[in-house]
């Protein structure tokens, strides 16, 4: 908000640009939400009226369906364990490696850290063949393994745990220290406490990448019992019968509780991203 | 500090080493291994389930997938989406960015709004954008093209259409993406100091002065980073295609990562896939490399 007071020709020219665009930019979600509580037959009908964006009807028929013809529930919960899983070993993890590079002084740890911030340039793309080859090796395909411990120690999270920590007054650790602590013990009682921002920030940026994971469970899972929610979406989409409505239905309640999570802790997730371009 | 580290003198040689060990072993095992073993494996003729040896096969996987018409289609495909989606995505973003820094009423429900798609898995967003594309007269995109050009647009089915299957997943890439680049702007733009518009002000700066001689230079860098982010993920663009068209018609939107998923996943060919990984990080360094040098020489000038 820096550039105060805007003069006044200006303000209802930026409302009109800013509405146009949130009308559009708004359009395709309505258009789910709707779809996903019409009849299927009416959505085909009318996606190119404006009735698209109106429900005359509504019913949780669609909702209904996707039960009865996929087992939902088990890639709900297949999505919640793979993704929780990896936010709270992840969070576990590098904050401790975050921990030690940015405040304890060791042999190497500045060559290790070096290269720990090297690897943050890795995509899982440049990695994702070799890596499922790995996996082939160790027998690993279809499980939910497979889907979790690649994903769990990850540089960048140690980065932003190292940057958070080293901003911290040292007096915290000398005060624990005079009560004879040990680093461990210092860390869980005395910085963990004090870092709520940062643990909140890698958790939410690692939730939102784990929940549209997509490539990686591709390759590595062809049984549905272990898959996620976005490649049983891939598949009910193909599935025949084509209807609409019941694959909106999927897509609003699969949505639904990143959403939840987006409304609730929606200044984590803009700072989490935002941080993201902190590194450049 | 210092006699922290004297008291726990035991501490000091392992306490640290073990609290990183845990988190280095997965970086190893799953960031470091696969990394080199991506370069070993794309040197060999490695494939799953076949008979014969693994053997020392030099350049040839690379020989092979630079006259593969699929995979120098899938690079050019890449390359044209990165100079469609950069460029437009960033100036919107932009736009964006600029319009919700002011003291706007509402600000925060627009912020909210343009970035809710980033928050939607890919995967959901494209198979939204498949209906959208519904070929026919009541196909939503053909609906609204038609109104807003007067029924001059006559219908096409974008997604089995060659020439309009990559502009249209062109399009819902950035309906994703643009909530990304426009939050990390804002913060950028936020970030400039207030005294140098105060300063401006007292100069009698105009607006475009100010934004021309201090919005733009002090978001230099910001913006740099967003269109090295940008470039980079139009190089891994893979989820859209393979739910959207399956890189068709005719290969005419495949991209680097579907055939690379092509080779190692669907035929097996392990290291004719590591090949084409190997050429997708090569082009992911130089990007970052690039963006480095020019983010220095911003820095040097400033």
């Amino acid at each position: 908000m820096k550039e105060s007071t805007p003069l006044p020709f200006w303000v209802p020219f930026s409302y009109t640009v800013l509405v146009l665009l949130a009308v559009l930019y708004i359009a395709p979600i309505i258009f789910m939400l709707v779809g996903s509580l019409k009849p299927d037959d009416r959505i085909l009908v009318e996606a190119g009226s404006i009735k698209a964006f109106w429900p005359d009807s509504t019913s949780l028929q669609n909702y209904s369906d996707v039960f009865r013809r996929v087992d939902f529930g088990r890639y709900m919960f297949n999505s919640l364990f793979i993704a929780t899983m990896i936010v709270a070993w992840g969070l576990v993890l590098n904050s401790l490696a975050g921990y030690a590079f940015a405040r304890l002084r060791w042999r190497g740890r500045d060559v290790i850290f070096a290269m720990v911030v090297v690897m943050m340039i890795i995509p899982l793309e440049a990695i994702a063949v070799p890596l499922f080859y790995q996996v082939t090796l160790l027998g690993w395909r279809d499980t939910y393994i497979v889907q979790i411990v690649p994903f769990i120690a990850n540089s960048f999270s140690i980065y932003l745990f190292y940057t958070f920590f080293l901003g911290l007054p040292k007096e915290l650790e000398e005060a624990a220290h005079v009560d004879g602590a040990g680093v461990l013990r210092t860390f869980l009682v005395v910085i963990a406490p004090n870092a709520k921002p940062a643990f909140a920030t890698v958790a939410v940026l690692t939730f939102l990448t784990q929940w549209g994971s997509f490539l990686w469970p591709l390759m590595v899972t062809t049984a549905e019992a272990v898959r996620p929610l976005p490649l049983g979406l891939a598949a009910f989409h193909t599935l025949p019968p084509l209807q609409w409505g019941d694959i909106f239905a999927f897509g609003v309640m699969m949505v639904a509780p990143i959403l939840v999570l987006f409304v609730v802790f929606q200044g984590w997730f803009v700072r989490g991203v935002a941080s993201t371009g902190i590194k450049g | 500090m210092q006699t922290f580290c004297k008291r726990t003198s035991n501490l000091k040689a392992y306490g640290p080493i073990g609290m990183c060990a845990p988190a280095l072993g997965g970086l190893l095992l799953f960031v470091v291994l696969p990394f080199f073993l991506a370069i070993l494996l794309s040197f060999t003729n490695l494939r799953i389930g076949s008979p014969l040896g693994v053997e020392f096969f030099g350049f040839e996987q690379f020989k092979r997938i630079f006259v593969d018409q699929a995979f120098l289609r899938a690079l050019c495909n890449n390359v044209l989406f990165a100079l469609i989606v950069v460029p437009l995505q960033t100036l919107l973003a932009l736009l964006l960015a600029l319009l919700l820094n002011q003291s706007l009423k509402g600000a925060i429900l627009f912020r909210t709004l343009f970035f809710m798609p980033v928050v939607f898995p890919l995967s959901l967003v494209s198979v939204i954008w498949v209906l959208i594309f519904a070929p026919g007269p009541n196909g939503m995109m053909n609906a609204f093209l038609q109104f807003i050009t007067f029924n001059m647009w006559s219908p096409r089915d974008f997604l089995h259409d060659p020439r309009l299957a990559l502009p249209a997943i062109t399009l819902t890439s950035l309906w994703q993406g643009v909530g990304f680049q426009m939050v990390i702007m804002l913060a950028g733009l936020q970030a400039i100091p207030e005294e140098l518009y105060e300063a401006a002000i007292v100069d009698g700066a105009h607006r475009w002065q100010t934004f021309w001689y201090i919005t733009f230079p002090q978001l230099r860098n910001t913006l740099i980073f967003v269109v090295l982010v940008t470039t980079i993920l139009a190089f891994r663009l893979f989820d859209q295609v393979q739910i959207m068209t399956r890189g068709g018609p005719n290969k005419a939107s495949t991209t680097v990562m579907y055939e690379t998923v092509q080779a190692a996943f669907s035929r097996q060919q392990v290291a004719r896939g590591s090949a084409m990984t190997v050429v997708f990080f090569l082009i992911v360094l130089l990007l970052t490399l690039l963006q480095r040098r020019v983010a220095r020489q911003e820095r040097e000038v400033a």
